[in-house]
């Protein structure tokens, strides 16, 4: 049964968001029998409400709070009040995600001493090792059941993954599979396996794919120790003269202001809101924002280079059969600055139904260019390119000057340069992939513009001194022992990879390291 | 008080004279969908000047032209716009200006409002002139839903849409590639 806690209990640990970070943290403490509560901000959707249906879906469960851009990126031209694509629902962006699975490499935890200096890259090493994750990494896997781990089978390359593999052979890359995605490819803890249904990125109708939603809050739920409070978006943090975090304020489904007790408080509302909740949360003691005595609250905002490249064919290709991320080419991905640039990409499959296509292949184009384009929509393949983006201080969150939410809180601005790193990546990545499509006969081939954010990390990130980040290697706060930070800003640098099992990985090992704090009694 | 629009309400006098034309003109297209011809063809404007309208539907095939899909999908694509000026009187001058600035551009290069240009090359030239404009902005960005989310021209681009009750395509042929 799930539990329901006082407001005036002041012994919870208090969880802000539900997704890969905080949905999986509330889980495992409440397995552990730690008593926690999480307020999340979105409604609770089931599988049966989801919808494959592009834009019924985006209407659904989307982020659609306002929010606003700046910088030199194109997502602040293209879609100004859209600078990331995060679901604000019980499970956050895990209801949308692909699923792909990846771990870090180990010289990007050692982004600064691997690449060096970067012009106006702020580069810093992770404050942990491949090697002190690796054994949450494990279990981070077996828990999402993702293929090609722990013996599972990898999931059969669908049509799109044909094209991909065929023209990757052509290039001579080596490391091309159907991927390590948390999508089952056999029966697995209670899910069904994956019957192709190609929606992926609108909810899994199966529940093959893992997502917080339903494969990790029942259990917590189960235990007595987990409640999740929907449609709960917390305003503030507040903390006690010494400076601790004593509990939270939020607006309930009734716009009705409550305040919540907690022993601990975890930030887990992804990389946009979990900054603008800190900064929201200044306060005499803490005039910059809370847990910001670095500075560095809402900067050093990454996004992962990324872009897309869709090939039209002769023939027919069908790509939106089946899983949206159907494999992988993993060549590009180590670290070879004979490039032209440190770091590296994959390449995903990747397809969108008609209606996003038109929405994203060119945003703003028009014209038989364009048209001539979506006319091939169903000989088209496509593939996304995902790497690693420069931290930047100046790319980052801050609290609009004047424009506030229907709660009073003042909206988070988005700003994003390109880094000439994530320039000249692009670059290589277009035109591998171009290659890649030309050797197995595209036509055409299109180099399509990244996308709002669904990678959004950083914003509040780990580092070995406090003057450096805003967390240890805990994903506590340097400044408040009693306040974590649970989701993706807390990566130091981004990888190449996409960052979920990354984000499980840590929400494990923190909730470990909180038990034993709070066994000691030490917060 | 309200108008029918030129075009369509000349088909639709044809298909009203014929029994059961709506049964009887349904369209085969590939994929083995069935479309109803019949619901947008007798569109009748609701706040926007007929030719206005008619403009709107002419430009929204020059920046998306579609050679397969027929005008009533772009009546259908451009329906909101009208919609929202009958309940905003901003939209409604926005868009009746607009209309009308093309209209005196059409006329100064062309001799002829901007519909009656022959040239789909002409007309885009024009259009090219204010793509930066909140007015051909309102009518491109609206065309991006209003059209391309038209599940009835979903078959026509070859996109099969919802699949879950179907069972997906485990063995619907999620594989079934076969020119590589
Ligand atoms: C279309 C798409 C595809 C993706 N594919 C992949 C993939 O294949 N592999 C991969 O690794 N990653 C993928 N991602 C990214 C992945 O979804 C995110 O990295 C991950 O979910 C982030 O976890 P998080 O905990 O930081 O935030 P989220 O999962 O976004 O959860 C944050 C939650 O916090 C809630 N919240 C925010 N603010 C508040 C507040 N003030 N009060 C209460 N609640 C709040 C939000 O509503 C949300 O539910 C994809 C994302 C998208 C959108
Ligand atoms: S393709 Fe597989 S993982 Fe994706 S939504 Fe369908 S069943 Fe779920």
């Amino acid at each position: 049964m799930a539990a329901q806690f006082d407001l005036n209990d002041d012994g919870l640990v208090v969880i802000v968001g539900s997704g890969a970070g905080g949905g999986t943290l509330g889980t495992q403490l409440a397995l552990k029998g730690i008593r926690t509560v999480i307020l999340e901000a979105g409604g609770r959707h089931e599988i049966e409400d989801f919808q494959n249906d592009e834009w019924g879906s985006f209407a659904q469960i989307s982020w659609l709070d306002p929010r606003t851009t700046s910088g030199t990126w194109r997502v602040a031209k293209d879609f100004a009040g859209l600078p990331a694509w995060i679901v604000k629902a019980v499970g956050g962006s895990t209801i949308h995600w692909a699923g792909a699975s990846l771990r870090f490499q180990p010289h990007e935890f050692k982004a600064r001493t691997t690449y060096g200096e970067v012009a106006g890259a702020n580069l810093l090493d992770w404050p942990i090792t491949l090697e002190e994750l690796e054994p949450y990494y494990a279990r981070a896997e077996d828990r999402m059941g993702v293929t090609r781990t722990n013996g599972i089978p990898g999931l059969p390359g669908n049509n799109n993954f044909k094209v991909l593999k065929a023209g990757a052979d052509k290039l001579g890359y080596k490391a091309c599979h159907t991927g390590r995605m948390a999508i089952n490819s056999q029966p697995r803890d209670g899910r069904a396996s994956c019957r192709q249904i190609g929606f992926c990125f609108q909810g899994c109708k199966t529940g093959a794919k893992w997502s917080t939603l339903y494969a990790e809050i029942p259990k917590g739920e189960a235990t007595g120790n987990l409640e999740v409070r929907p449609n709960c978006q917390v305003l503030k943090i507040e903390h006690d003269p010494q400076g601790k975090v004593t509990g939270v304020v939020y607006a309930d489904g009734d716009g009705n202001l409550q305040r919540q007790k907690a022993r601990v408080v975890a930030v887990a509302g992804n990389s946009i809101e979990s900054p603008r909740l800190l900064l929201n949360s200044a306060s005499n003691l803490f005039p910059e924002g809370l847990a910001n005595s670095s500075g560095q609250v809402g900067r050093n905002y990454m996004r992962h280079m990324t872009g897309s490249v869709y090939g039209v064919f002769e023939d027919k290709v069908r790509m939106y059969r089946g899983t949206t991320m159907a494999g992988i080419v993993s060549d590009e991905a180590r670290h070879d600055p004979y490039r032209g640039f440190v770091g590296g990409y994959e390449m995903e499959t990747l397809s969108l139904g008609l209606p996003f296509m038109a929405a994203f292949l060119d945003p703003g184009a028009w014209g038989r260019e364009f048209t001539s384009a979506l006319d091939g929509y169903e000989h088209m393949a496509g593939m996304w390119l995902v790497g690693e983006d420069m931290p930047q201080e100046r790319n980052g969150v801050t609290l609009h000057k004047e424009t506030k939410d229907k709660y009073g809180m003042p909206v988070p601005n988005v700003h994003f340069d390109d880094h000439p790193n994530d320039v000249a990546m692009r670059n290589h990545a277009y035109r591998q992939g171009a290659e890649l499509y030309n050797a197995v006969g595209a036509v055409r081939t299109f180099p399509t513009p990244p996308y709002p954010s669904t990678h959004n990390l950083g914003t509040n990130r780990m580092s070995e001194r406090p003057r450096d980040g805003v967390i240890n290697k805990w994903g506590q706060a340097h400044d408040v022992g009693n306040l974590f930070v649970s989701d993706g800003s807390q990566f130091t640098t981004g990888g190449a990879e996409n960052p979920t099992l990354t984000i499980v990985a840590l929400a494990l090992r923190q909730a470990d390291y909180i038990a034993e704090q709070m066994g000691r009694n030490a917060i | 008080m309200s108008q029918a629009i030129h075009g369509a309400i000349g088909r639709r006098g044809f298909l009203a004279g014929t029994a059961s034309a709506a049964a009887a003109t349904a369209i085969l297209v590939s994929g083995g969908a069935i479309l109803k011809p019949s619901e947008a063809w007798g569109y009748e404007v609701k706040a926007l000047k007929p030719g206005t309208m008619r403009t709107l539907v002419r430009m929204a095939r020059d920046i998306y032209p579609h050679d397969r899909l027929a005008d009533r999908f772009y009546v259908v694509a451009v329906k909101p716009q009208d919609e929202a000026a009958a309940k905003d009187p901003a939209i409604r001058n926005l868009l009746e200006n607009g209309v009308a600035t093309l209209d005196a551009a059409a006329k100064s290069k062309h001799g002829t409002p901007f519909v009656e240009v022959g040239w789909e090359a002409d007309r885009v030239r024009l259009l090219r002139g204010m793509e930066t404009d909140p007015f051909f902005q309102k009518v491109r960005g609206g065309l991006v839903t209003g059209l391309y989310n038209n599940q009835e021209v979903w078959p026509l681009f070859g996109y099969e849409g919802e699949s879950a009750s179907k069972g997906g395509y485990l063995e619907r042929g999620f594989d079934d590639i076969e020119w590589l």
